[in-house]
């Protein structure tokens, strides 16, 4: 094999339409090929599967995020109201404390509190969906080796684009390019780092 | 259900989707329409509708500064009073909010994909419009600069606020609708900026909404974790837009006010809510869709839905003031029946109810007829009245203030100039951030619409026997 003159990042596979980026992808997983990703200019149905990913975690870290929110609510709430059980209050710090005596009424007035204590789960939760979604996926990451092909700009207008990178055990540049070429691509470009 | 489906008899499955998208558009021209509004030079129309809103603009920032400079006292606020435009202007603006919400959120949840076109600038629309509401609560504390006293932080004064006032859930509402509604608009927008940056012209644009992508380049996994974190967020925002507007109607209905204290209020500001908002969307859309020739994307059909939804809230909004008054009459409450009959219908604002109920109750019939639906003008007009009505509707409401149990301490409310030009000035802030938006954003979903395009389908081999019976059946 020849040493690449440059370093490269991967070789990257362009086709036209949805159903050849999945055929690829299935393919090239079938052959073997762990790491590669491919990328398109809206989401394909099954493409991510095709490329070996099964299920993002986010959901679960949304849940626990929401129950963040909500436990923050509920303790803000009831414990600065003097609503602590008696086993939590001699931990609260003076400035945690703060009952209220409207009427006679009890300072734990639970169903009032429910209003924060919604709006903060579905804040931390929606913050963690959000955030959660961005750094799994690298993001912000404004430099990319891909963008060094001038045609991957295509990928956010209307091209599907295959790229199996040189990290991948089965990675070979003469034998790679001639696999991903025996997908009928539109064409296939050596990615440089 | 059976798994087979016999293919004989009649098909009695509902038409395939009439087409969302006219015209015959591929995704590399329907990326270039709506990116290529943004690289387009400056239209003159632009131009003068800019500077107009931001004009209008100026009044809202004098307005504000001598609010500040000389307190609320130039308001015609006062006891019984209390609040008066403010208050009005706040749960309308927040009402329109809601649409841009309910499109985006809860017409997703519902698989509705005429939503596609219209969600993006439906979307702008509630986060401007929650904007303007929201400077009226920190105009009217009088004292702008103390605004972080509402929210709970530990201070040296060892105060928290009143967790069981309505006013203290507003700000847990408001701020977290606005916050997720930002977050939904953003994140909606990411691949967008990434086709932006990917057409434009020069290195400085290039870099810009490079940076604004934050550097999206559409893997599969990002796709799927993106697909994912949206869906949920709507699943979030569609409680959430609910429990905003049913917080803003417990600012009236906790309180001990006749016609106030009432269980009608939650589900009825939610639907004036949606109500007024698709109002506002089709005032947006109307000349939007005209002067961009964006036709194709937000299509008569879509105007014909909007239509019908705007029909339905309007009916169960014409219903709450029916069951307004029946509570009055029936709980034999000399208070309640007063308030309605006295104050409210023949009070000194009674032409405001007359008005509301011609507005939002009875011109709005019209919507039944197909030909008025497909009238782009009579639905931009009905949608200005709807608009009015739902003003009207909450200022009937306010009035309420006037008078209450003791007619010793029952008082009449007019509004200042102040609070006239205030209202007016909101006008310039929404305008003037919805023709910015128009300007450098792209206004359609693009990675969104391309899902309405046949094109986008994947068609498998392995299924290819039974692909007729998909669910994209027709459009192949």
């Amino acid at each position: 094999m020849d040493a690449p003159k440059v370093k490269i990042y991967g070789l990257v596979a362009e086709f036209e339409t949805p159903t050849q980026i999945v055929d690829a992808a299935n393919q090239a997983r079938e052959a073997g090929y762990t790491a590669m990703e491919a990328y398109s200019p809206f989401p394909v149905m099954d493409l991510h599967e095709a490329v070996g990913f099964k299920r993002t975690m986010l959901p679960t870290l949304a849940f626990f995020g929401g129950l963040t929110g909500f436990l923050t609510a509920f303790s803000l709430t009831t414990f600065t109201s003097g609503g602590a059980p008696s086993f939590i209050t001699p931990f609260l710090p003076d400035w945690f404390y703060y009952p209220l005596n409207i009427g006679g009424r009890p300072l734990n007035s639970w169903p009032a509190f429910i209003p924060p204590e919604f709006e903060l789960t579905v804040l931390f939760a929606s913050i963690t969906s959000v955030f959660g979604m961005l750094l799994l996926n690298g993001y912000p990451r404004l430099y990319h080796p891909l963008f060094n092909v001038p045609r991957f700009s295509r990928v956010t207008t209307d091209r599907f684009f295959l790229c199996i990178e040189a990290k991948d055990s089965k990675f070979d540049l003469q034998g790679t390019k001639q696999f991903l070429e025996g997908l009928q691509p539109y064409e296939v470009s050596e990615v440089p780092e | 259900m059976a798994t087979e489906v016999s293919t004989k008899g009649p098909d009695l499955r509902p038409d395939p989707q009439p087409p969302m998208v006219g015209g015959h558009h591929s995704f590399d021209s329907m990326t270039e329409k709506i990116t290529g509004v943004i690289f387009a030079a400056t239209p003159k129309g632009w131009i003068v509708g800019f500077a107009i809103a931001f004009m209008i603009l100026q009044v809202l920032l004098v307005s504000v500064t001598y609010l500040i400079y000389e307190g609320i006292g130039i308001w015609g606020v006062n006891i019984p009073v209390g609040w008066g435009f403010d208050i009005v202007n706040f749960v309308w603006w927040i009402g329109i909010g809601h649409a841009g919400t309910l499109i985006s959120a809860i017409l997703l949840l519902f698989n509705q994909t005429w939503r596609t076109s219209i969600n993006r600038f439906a979307e702008a629309m509630t986060l401007f419009a929650v904007a303007c509401a929201g400077l009226y609560p920190l105009a009217h504390m009088g004292r702008p600069w103390f605004a972080y006293w509402l929210l709970p932080y530990p201070n040296t004064m060892q105060l928290w606020p009143q967790f069981r006032s309505p006013l203290e859930w507003d700000v847990f509402a408001v701020s977290t609708y606005f916050s997720v509604s930002l977050m939904y608009w953003y994140i909606g927008l990411v691949p967008d900026f990434a086709s932006v940056r990917d057409r434009a012209p020069n290195q400085l644009l290039r870099m810009i909404y490079g940076v604004l992508s934050l550097g999206w380049r559409g893997g599969s996994m990002h796709w799927h974790r993106y697909e994912t974190a949206y869906l949920m967020l709507a699943g979030l925002s569609t409680p959430l837009v609910l429990s905003v507007h049913t917080i803003i109607s417990f600012d009236f209905a906790v309180a001990n006010l006749p016609g106030w204290h009432a269980t009608i209020f939650p589900p009825y500001f939610v639907a004036g809510a949606v109500y007024s908002g698709f109002a506002m969307v089709i005032n947006l859309a109307v000349p939007i869709r005209h002067f961009y020739g964006m036709k194709d994307f937000i299509t008569d059909k879509h105007l014909d839905n909007m239509a019908k939804v705007m029909l339905a809230t309007g009916l169960m909004v014409f219903y709450g003031y029916g069951v307004e008054a029946f509570m009055a009459y029936y709980s034999a409450n000399e208070f309640e029946r007063d308030l309605m009959m006295k104050n409210r219908v023949f009070g000194p604002y009674g032409y405001f109810y007359f008005a509301l109920i011609f507005c939002n109750g009875l011109m709005p019939q019209v919507l039944w007829f197909q030909r008025v639906r497909s009238n782009e003008a009579a639905l931009f007009v009905i949608s200005l009245v709807v608009n009015v009505g739902m003003w009207l509707e909450r200022f009937v409401i306010l009035m309420s203030l006037q008078r209450d149990f003791l007619p010793s301490s029952w008082g009449q409310y007019s509004p200042t100039f102040w609070d006239i030009s205030t209202y007016i000035g909101t006008f310039g802030l929404f305008l003037s951030l919805l023709f910015l938006f128009c300007r450098v954003l792209p206004m359609i979903s693009i990675a969104e619409m391309k899902h309405l395009l046949p094109e986008s389908h994947v068609h498998s081999h392995k299924d290819s026997h039974d692909h007729s019976d998909s669910a994209h059946g027709g459009s192949h």
